[in-house]
């Protein structure tokens, strides 16, 4: 939550990271909340509607999936996902030009059907530059999401759970970066360690997982308290039993719903470090910095340069938004109500 | 509790309410006060409508006290929301609310909003939740009367004044001034009669007023109430789960099941010739000390759970659960009119007239 | 709530300048301030006087703590990149950030909460859904390339189509050389970066808005309300946003600090040159003296701003303040 602009997003999706800030959570689940929401409704509807839930047991999976279900847009998205990932990842076998090959005779022109997205200054087909360049958004986003979402939750679980030392030092930690704008610590660190796909994936996540981990400390520490957890620790309960039963069952959701919103982040992330030169270095290309190198072209005839790559974030971002709230939905429909 | 005697403070109002004139309804002062005539709400719901009240029929005269008791899930709120037009608006409603002649249901929310609070006002629950948290006490309840009247600033902060003194809010002008977290539950339930009661509405709707309150507050909460009806004329719609908060309030009890009507008469008929399996089980349920050996026997409990709003069970929803039902019979096939069974006094049962009392009312026996 | 804020500020003195002495260390070890010298022809003696006036051979927590001793004395130095005195960059940059943020959440405050009580009266209505679905896109585009597509759209398109002389909506700066004020070239200015801005923040407050209207829309007070027979716009405006705006301003408090250090893109983009502006062309040079003093100060921002969000808190909402 604290990059400022570049990472707005994340401010208002899950976190409640800032010191006392507990923002939202809550607003997905209202929003779409099964039925209309009226004046008055719910807190009739609560008690009078209590008793109609139909007894026949659902297991937590079937629930899950006909929650998911419901949700048009995120089954569609997770469908546009894995297309993209696919297409992207087997360019080679299907897209008709090299990325990389110029053609200085051509040089730009506009979209077309023998280029769709046009060529730059260089003769460049730019649908196969993009496709291309998604291989590295991409890979990034997810290879963020992953390292920072499994660090996060095990050392947030282990805050959370065993408390104390551990708690402290991550707290610390966490406090220190909320101090300074995000872009700027990454934008440092990336000019520190240098530009290499892996460093920027490690920059990346060495931040990330503090998102996760507060949140997974947040969780485990309520559920924690917790009657039933409770209950099965006077019952005798062993620590590996109870994370085990009580506590992973628990913060899955959290956990999985967080770890897709972190890939949406983290290409955003990575787009804007690249496009202020800190990011994936040419010749090597990401939709970022595609992006850079478009900037110059803002104003000219040749600004198509700048669409294309835009869209392919918006449309992987937006994806990723749809099922993160698909599936948050189809984990808790309560949401961050209590 | 202060009740200075000043006959002047609550002078019917009539003359002042609803300033939008033209939109008010013209009432029929000598029809009756309020008749519900085969209301049903129904809710759409993932797994079908749910019925939450169905076919639901009965009037309230002036003056009167009816309780309407039933466990949560009975649609004895809904009941208490359509007749305000307060249902959310996916909620169908059907049949009519007639107050003083004139049908409220389907009115224009304009129409509505000169009602509500003036002839018909409300007090709920939970007193806490219903009160706004960031607004001061005395500015709540001086809302609830400048919204239909046109009157100085003082004159609403007098009123307002009175109003808590006489729901016996001791330092009223001070309380006035202070915000619902700063009261304790049973002022704050108090406060909210203050306010329901601020405009002399003809009708008081009470909705488990005193559930969320210690039993002392309870017994001082309904004492307010009872006061109150006395002085103001206002008739009470008291609705509760507990039949002993009705025993000694009410004049008439209808008692609610799944929705639907199961019983309803003179309060002397409901507690001591009560003519349905499940008000029976209810009065059986009652912790009573004028038994004797009440130590050796358990309380009644009704068994089973009530059933779901979207699948009522066929014929009679209370079969199920009901010790004098006769299944496979007319119960769980043939579902029970309304009907009258004496003068002012109808019942939901198949064997209104043949049910052995004794027997349904007695105590299970201890089982060690 | 006094103690309470006093001992929130004590707590966050350390953090800032820990984080402060981690980034001084940081950018030391990267960068060679001395670099660009390299290339003169009397390289060696000008870089040893160079690295003497900066104190580059004593160890890093000494060049820190000596900075720090002067820094608290209300000297920050001089930049290493443009020599010039930091405190003065700082307080120039920061009142041109100061501008666009001040603008900035003026209008996306207003927007978020006309956009909260718009979908709340009217959820499911298909400006609720054009709404919510724009907010998803806000949320989904980078941010600087709204940006450029904004320049490119209204600006260079717009002037071309209508064939204007100049273009409507400037792209570089806040003012036009030598013109200063609160004036229609200011105004032309300002468009494009605050609406660059807006749509990034917006988004989120509009979605949070619409979320805590459409919470408290089902509060029971909200009923006794109606129940009382307040008009339904009066229930909407007094009764439900006065309890929907508590959350809304917190969230905007936390946001606004963030932003004193946060808009390096936008204001990368338009050339404007406030805090970002300076923090990324310091960084370019690894100008530590500048990029240490900038993020003292940004972090108070934050600091400053998250106990504005406490006191704010408190203020509207009587609940907070007496318990």
């Amino acid at each position: 939550m604290s990059a400022g602009d570049e990472f707005r997003h994340r401010t208002s999706e899950e976190d409640g990271l800032f010191l006392g800030g507990e923002p939202v959570g809550v607003d997905v689940a209202v929003e779409q909340g099964v039925g209309p929401v009226e004046l008055i409704p719910d807190a009739i509807a609560d008690v009078e509607l209590a008793h109609t839930a139909e007894p026949v047991p659902r297991t937590q999976w079937q629930l899950f999936r006909r929650r998911f279900f419901r949700h048009r847009m995120a089954v569609i998205s997770g469908v546009v996902l894995v297309g993209l990932y696919v297409a992207c990842f087997s360019a080679k076998w299907w897209v008709p030009f090299d990325p990389n090959k110029q053609n200085l005779l051509l040089g730009p022109v506009s979209p077309r059907a023998s280029h769709w997205f046009g060529t730059d200054e260089l003769g460049r087909d730019q649908f196969a530059r993009i496709v291309y360049a998604g291989q590295i958004s991409l890979k990034i986003g997810l290879a963020v999401a992953l390292i920072s979402t499994v660090v996060g939750a095990v050392l947030g679980a282990i805050a959370g759970f065993f408390g104390k030392v551990t708690d402290q030092f991550l707290m610390r930690i966490t406090d220190l970066f909320l101090v300074v704008p995000a872009i700027a610590i990454l934008a440092i660190a990336l000019r520190r360690f240098g530009h290499s796909d892996t460093t920027i994936i490690l920059v990346l996540a060495g931040l990330f997982w503090m998102y996760i981990a507060r949140i997974v400390r947040g969780q485990v520490l309520s559920i924690k308290e917790k009657e039933f957890v409770e209950a099965a620790r006077a019952a005798g309960g062993s620590a590996p039993r109870i994370i085990g039963r009580h506590i992973i069952p628990n913060v899955v959701g959290p956990i999985v719903v967080n770890a897709t919103l972190a890939v949406a982040t983290a290409i955003i992330t990575e787009s804007t470090l690249s496009f202020l030169g800190f990011g994936v270095q040419p010749p090597r290309t990401s939709w970022g910095n595609m992006l850079s190198t478009a900037e110059g072209y803002v104003g000219t005839s040749n600004a198509y340069l700048l669409y294309f790559p835009g869209l392919a974030i918006l449309l992987t971002v937006l994806a990723v938004n749809f099922l993160g709230d698909g599936l948050r939905d189809a984990f808790d429909p309560q949401g961050g109500r209590q | 509790m202060t009740f200075d005697d000043d006959p002047t403070s609550l002078q019917p109002v009539e003359s002042a309410i609803s300033p939008n004139g033209s939109r008010s309804l013209s009432f029929d002062p000598g029809a009756p006060l309020l008749e519900v005539e085969h209301l049903s709400v129904e809710f759409p719901s993932d797994d079908g409508p749910v019925h939450a009240v169905d076919d639901v029929s009965f009037t309230v005269a002036a003056n009167e006290v009816l309780g309407i008791v039933g466990e949560s899930g009975s649609g004895k709120t809904v009941t208490s929301m359509a007749i305000l037009g307060l249902l959310p608006k996916r909620a169908r409603v059907r049949g009519a609310v007639r107050f003083r002649g004139v049908d409220l249901i389907g009115r224009k929310e304009k129409e509505m909003q000169a009602i509500r609070g003036a002839r018909i006002a409300m007090i709920f629950q939970d007193a806490l939740a219903s009160l706004n948290p960031v607004f001061k006490v005395g500015d709540q309840i001086g809302e609830a009367i400048s919204v239909h009247r046109k009157l100085p600033d003082r004159a609403v902060r007098d009123r307002v004044v009175e109003l808590l003194d006489l729901v016996g809010i001791p330092q009223p002008r001070q309380r006035a001034d202070q915000y619902p977290h700063e009261y304790s539950g049973g002022m704050r339930q108090r406060a909210m009669i203050a306010m329901s009661i601020a405009n002399d509405p003809d009708i008081l709707i009470a909705d488990e007023p005193t559930t969320a309150l210690d039993v002392t507050i309870q017994a001082q909460v309904l004492e307010v109430l009872e006061r109150i009806q006395e002085r103001t004329d206002s008739s009470i719609l008291l609705i509760t789960h507990d039949l002993g908060v009705v025993a000694g309030v009410a004049d008439r009890v209808m008692v609610m099941y799944a929705g639907r009507q199961a019983e309803l008469g003179s309060v002397d008929e409901i507690f001591y010739d009560s003519r349905h399996p499940y008000t029976l089980g209810l009065l059986a349920s009652l912790p009573r000390l004028d038994r004797g050996g009440a130590r050796s026997q358990r309380l009644h409990r009704i068994k089973g759970q009530p059933p779901s709003l979207i699948f009522v069970p066929p014929g009679c929803p209370f079969h199920p659960r009901c010790p004098a039902a006769e299944v496979p019979g007319r119960c769980n096939t043939e579902r029970p009119a309304f009907r009258e069974i004496g003068a002012d006094h109808r019942s939901a049962c198949h064997f209104a007239e043949d049910l052995d009392r004794e027997q349904l009312l007695a105590p299970e026996p201890a089982t060690s | 709530m006094l103690t309470y804020i006093t001992r929130r500020v004590l707590y966050s003195i350390p953090v800032i300048f820990v984080a402060s002495f981690l980034l001084f260390a940081f950018v030391r070890a990267t960068f060679d301030p001395t670099a660009h010298l390299r290339a003169s022809r009397t390289a060696a003696e000008a870089i040893k006087s160079e690295r003497k006036r900066l104190n580059l051979d004593k160890p890093t927590v000494v060049q820190y703590s000596d900075w720090l001793k002067k820094f608290v004395r209300g000297d920050w130095g001089t930049s290493e990149r443009t020599h010039e005195r930091v405190f003065a960059m700082i307080r120039r940059s920061l009142w041109v950030t100061t501008q666009l943020i001040f603008w900035g959440v003026l209008v996306s405050a207003l927007l978020a909460i006309a956009m909260g009580v718009y979908s709340a009266v009217r959820q499911y209505s298909a400006l609720d859904y054009t709404l919510t679905g724009l907010s998803f896109v806000a949320l989904a585009m980078p941010p600087f390339w709204f940006g450029l597509i904004a320049i490119q759209f209204l600006s260079a398109d717009l002037k071309n189509v209508f064939h204007l002389q100049e273009p409507l909506f400037y792209s570089i700066g806040l003012h036009k050389p030598g013109v200063t004020g609160l004036n229609v070239d200011y105004l032309r200015h300002l468009a494009l970066p605050v609406m660059t801005l807006t749509v990034q923040i917006v988004a989120g407050w509009g979605r949070y808005q619409r979320a805590a209207m459409l919470d408290v829309m089902s509060a029971d007070y909200v009923r006794t309300a109606r129940a009382k027979g307040v008009p339904r716009r009066r229930v909407i405006f007094k009764h439900a946003l006065r309890n929907a705006l508590i959350p809304l301003v917190t969230v905007m408090a936390l946001d606004i600090g963030v932003l004193f250090g946060g808009l390096i893109i936008t204001e990368t983009i338009f050339s404007i040159p406030g805090m970002g502006r300076l923090f990324f062309d310091s960084l370019l040079r690894g100008d530590a003296t500048v990029l240490v003093s900038w993020t003292v100060v940004t972090a108070l921002f934050i600091v400053l701003f998250n106990l504005l969000a406490d006191v704010a808190y408190g203020w509207l909402d009587p609940r907070i303040r007496f318990s």
